[in-house]
């Protein structure tokens, strides 16, 4: 099961230091070292808040080892733009999936359970799962 | 019949009044949204115009897709998938005829708006751009001036509506009494039909 290539985590912000600083934490929870492709993808090319949709793309061809993509996106035009990319048809790897979670907390199941040896449909369904952990 | 230069005249014109109108859309945006429409879209439609300059599509189709193609890139907020899927899907529909009748724009439009509400999942009486967009669409066998008034008929009825999707919908009621942006950059757009369509 691991030695299969890794899927592949995208990480959409409106903020570049919010995406660069989850990517960090997720791969630190993974375990340091992890082999799991993560990309950040925050913020405008100009360094500002917002989306940008060259960025993402690029991202996403930096973590695509074959084995999918599982892309997370925090709010409002991050989902927007990977939508929109997706529907284009050619702008993101084929096997790049938008996945419906928690921003931080999904990021990490998603970068442990990649790391762990697990496809991408379980990578998305540990990353949507981060939903139901109650912290009251 | 529509020829590819009608529709390069609607996005020059509507890069214009966008343009023109920047401050209003800021204005507007600033008590329920995060006061940067009219730069984004004006950011947006500059970069358009040149695009349409550099690649000189041939076709009315390739006009719209290249169009939405440059606001998804260039944009950075949400409206630029919106009105990127918008011009992408509208030129994809009206696929690779040199001219289009009004009816076959009709058509297409209207598939064009559908692909922005499932994007973005707000239906009519959401207070989005929706609410400027499927009046247009509804009255444009009447004509281009018909739709534009539709239009900015929708956009002035968002002002009493609550907001449900974007930004917006976490002030709740207190999104109450602003005219939506969206709305007003979408009567814009649909405007620039007319406009180009005189010139």
């Amino acid at each position: 099961m691991s030695n299969r290539e890794p899927v592949g985590v995208v990480l959409v912000s409106h903020s570049a230091q919010v995406a660069e600083a989850v990517a960090e934490l997720a791969r630190a929870l993974a375990g340091g070292g992890t082999s799991v492709p993560v990309a950040a993808a925050g913020g405008t090319e100009d360094g500002g808040l917002g989306t940008s949709a060259d960025l993402i793309a690029a991202a996403a061809a930096s973590v695509d080892r074959g084995a999918g993509v599982a892309v997370l996106a925090d709010l409002g035009s991050a989902v927007l733009t990977v939508k929109a990319l997706l529907a284009e048809g050619d702008e993101l790897p084929d096997t790049a999936r938008l996945v419906d979670a928690p921003f931080v907390e999904g990021a990490v199941a998603a970068v442990v359970t990649s790391a762990a040896g697990a496809d991408l449909d379980a990578v998305e369904a540990a990353a949507g799962e981060a939903y139901t952990y109650r912290k009251v | 019949m529509l020829d590819t230069d009608f529709f390069r005249r609607w996005m020059t014109v509507t890069a214009a009044s966008v343009d023109r109108e920047a401050d209003r859309l800021t204005a507007l945006d600033s008590p329920i949204g995060d006061a940067d429409h009219g730069s984004n879209l004006r950011r947006g439609f500059t970069a358009v115009t040149a695009a349409l300059e550099e690649e000189s599509p041939e076709t009315p189709g390739a006009v719209l897709t290249l169009a939405g193609r440059r606001l998804i890139s260039t944009v950075g907020g949400a409206s630029g998938p919106l009105y990127g899927t918008l011009l992408r899907r509208t030129g994809k529909a009206l696929g690779d005829a040199a001219e289009v009748d009004e009816r076959l724009f009709a058509e297409a439009l209207r598939a064009g708006v559908d692909a922005v509400m499932q994007l973005g999942g707000a239906a009519p009486g959401d207070k989005t751009m929706i609410d400027a967009l499927v009046p247009a669409v509804d009255r444009l066998a009447d004509g281009f001036g018909a739709a534009r008034s539709a239009a900015e008929q929708g956009a002035e009825a968002t002002t009493p509506m609550l907001a449900r999707k974007g930004r917006a919908s976490y002030l709740g009621e207190r999104s109450i009494g602003h005219q939506d942006p969206g709305a007003t950059s979408s009567a814009l757009l649909i405007a620039a039909l007319a406009e180009a369509e005189g010139k």
